[in-house]
């Protein structure tokens, strides 16, 4: 245990030695800032009921920053091991592969929550300057963040994977950046096809990322996708630790 | 210390490393003695746990390194080839948190951190990042880390490589003096680095072992039926060779001529300069050498590791 957390706070710690972490921290901030500005000023006027957190989590112009960060954050996680060589210390150590395995995933979601943790003051902003609440309810709060949490748990460990497959980090990036758009989209399948059978669109519905962040955003808990990503996250990671140790093994 | 029973590594259809068998005993230092891809660092790969062999097994301290992996890694100091580092961390930060990894207990960090620190003279650099160091010096940051948790056995993977000439030696002086407390397994390609830092070598070939013995065996061995030049000015050079060639145990002779000189290279079964001397004493032929050639583990080298080309 000891081991595991000198693991992981070398993970976080390798995260604020970059240069990346700041630029994606920074920009992050931006846009992210802009965009709840932006929600905001369409509401200001606007007679809908749709509120400021909706307005901000529900949003396209979210879906962006949100889907490249996780490619970012995570392509550099083993890759740059086999890169360095640095695998073969690390591993020469007495240190299990789950541990290692299980501490860069864990570095890379604390590193995921620092990155969403100022947006909450966003919504104090807001409600300090203007004296009216983002929400109608606290659940909404809840259910956003919970999401949020639950997704980037998924996503990270697609990340992963993609890390432990290769030595070359663009790659890793590219290839998690597929299959996270691909796991995104999947509700456009209904868009395109609205004709399609009900079975076909319930199990879009039930994978798709972009329903679930409505739902929960209106503060509606559904415990299915709570279900599917930590299901969906434990499968990746196994598989993750499975590639990782083969990887070395058959070398 | 170390056990190894029919190692043997394939990757796919090359057999790096071929049903080798041997054994280190407490306190000795070992040289891995071959050249490039003999499958010195695969052995030393598989020794410190980070490769699975294909077949066979190995014992560290007593430890299988497949079953055993977590507890023989503990009993080792692996320095690998190249010395991979993290080129974002301080030489402290790096070190500490190493330290951390392999079980040092934290009140006892601080003080290993000072002593390899000064064992590898790396104080001037501790707060340098990793990145920014010369080679000679990721080289004992790599050597400080596989010393960090008092480890028995270390196993070190060219450690000389790509060093100029006075950091050689302050890594093989450095490496000397770790012979009080730890045993140590060390691979290189530079004989004359074995001759001087090991107490025992292993000559490794196309993944077999060819020869385990210590230096001094190994040199006398050959030395035996060794060479002699002798160089002589005699009146008459033709009469004085034919009476060189009669000498008992005179396998064949060379001889090469300048002037009033005449340089003999003499094989024979035995150590003939005493005969030779009294030779030249007797003719009154004036001498101006008459040397044993020492084989050198150059010549052992070359004569075990071609033998098979041929
Ligand atoms: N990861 C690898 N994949 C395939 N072949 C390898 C790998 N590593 C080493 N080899 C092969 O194994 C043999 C031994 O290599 P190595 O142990 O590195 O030799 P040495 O360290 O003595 O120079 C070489 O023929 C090399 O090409
Ligand atoms: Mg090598």
């Amino acid at each position: 245990m000891r081991r595991f957390v000198t693991l992981l706070k070398r993970e976080i710690q390798h995260y604020f030695h970059q240069p990346l972490a700041y630029i994606v921290l920074f920009c992050f901030l931006c846009i992210t800032g802009f965009i709840f500005q932006l929600g905001v000023g369409a509401l200001n006027g606007a007679t809908s009921q749709t509120t400021v957190i909706e307005a901000f989590f529900d949003s396209i112009l979210l879906w962006f920053p949100f889907i490249v960060t996780f490619p970012l954050l995570t392509m550099r996680l083993f890759s740059e091991e086999y890169k360095l060589g640095t695998i073969e210390p690390l591993m020469t150590a007495p240190v299990g592969d789950l541990a290692v395995v299980l501490s860069k995933y864990f570095g890379a979601l604390a590193f995921y929550l620092i990155l969403w943790a100022p947006t909450l003051l966003y919504f104090v902003i807001f409600h300090v300057v203007t004296g009216q609440s983002s929400a109608q309810s606290f659940s909404q709060y809840f259910g956003s963040y919970l999401l949020l949490f639950l997704v980037g748990t998924f996503y990270l460990s697609i990340g992963c994977l993609a890390s432990s497959l290769t030595s070359n980090q663009i790659v890793a990036a590219i290839v998690s950046f597929a299959l996270i758009c691909l796991m995104f989209f999947l509700s456009v399948v209904t868009f395109v096809f609205p004709s399609a059978d009900r079975f076909l669109g319930d199990v879009v519905y039930y994978f798709s990322t972009i329903e679930h962040m409505a739902d929960f955003s209106q503060g509606v808990f559904d415990t299915r996708p709570i279900v599917l990503y930590l299901s969906l996250t434990l499968f990746t990671l196994f598989l993750t630790f499975h590639i990782f140790q083969h990887r070395r093994w058959r070398s | 210390m170390i056990k190894v029973q029919n190692l043997t590594k394939r990757y796919g259809s090359v057999t790096a490393v071929n049903e080798i068998q041997f054994e280190v005993g407490k306190g000795e230092i070992v040289g891995f003695l071959g050249p490039n891809g003999a499958g010195k660092s695969t052995t030393m790969r598989m020794l410190s746990c980070y490769l699975p062999p294909t077949s066979g097994t190995a014992e560290i301290a007593g430890y299988d390194i497949f079953r055993d992996s977590l507890r023989a890694r503990e009993h080792i100091g692996y320095m690998p080839e190249n010395v991979p580092l993290p080129q974002d961390m301080r030489v402290d930060e790096y070190l500490r948190f190493r330290a951390a990894l392999k079980g040092v207990p934290g009140r006892r960090i601080k003080e290993r951190f000072a002593d390899v620190c000064e064992l590898c003279n790396l104080t001037d650099v501790s707060r340098k990042l990793i990145g920014a160091l010369s080679k000679g010096y990721r080289q004992r940051v790599g050597l400080a880390d596989a010393m960090i948790h008092e480890p028995e056995l270390l196993i070190l993977d060219e450690p000389t490589i790509g060093l100029d000439p006075n950091q050689i030696r302050q890594v093989r002086d450095l490496i000397r003096n770790l012979r009080r407390h730890h045993t140590i397994l060390l691979s290189t390609h530079i004989l004359s680095e074995v001759e001087m830092t090991c107490t025992r070598v292993i000559i490794i070939n196309k993944g077999r072992i060819e020869v385990s013995d210590t230096p001094e065996n190994l040199r006398s061995r050959l030395t035996k039926e060794g060479e002699i030049l002798f160089e002589v000015s005699a009146p008459d050079p033709a009469a004085a060779t034919a009476k060189i060639k009669a000498l008992p145990h005179i396998k064949s002779l060379n001889s090469h001529r300048t002037q009033d000189w005449t340089r003999y290279l003499i094989q024979a079964d035995e150590d003939l300069r005493e005969e030779l001397h009294n030779l030249a004493v007797r003719e009154k032929w004036r001498v101006r050498e008459l040397t044993q050639r020492v084989a050198t583990l150059e010549q052992i080298f070359a004569e075990i590791t071609h033998k098979e080309d041929i």
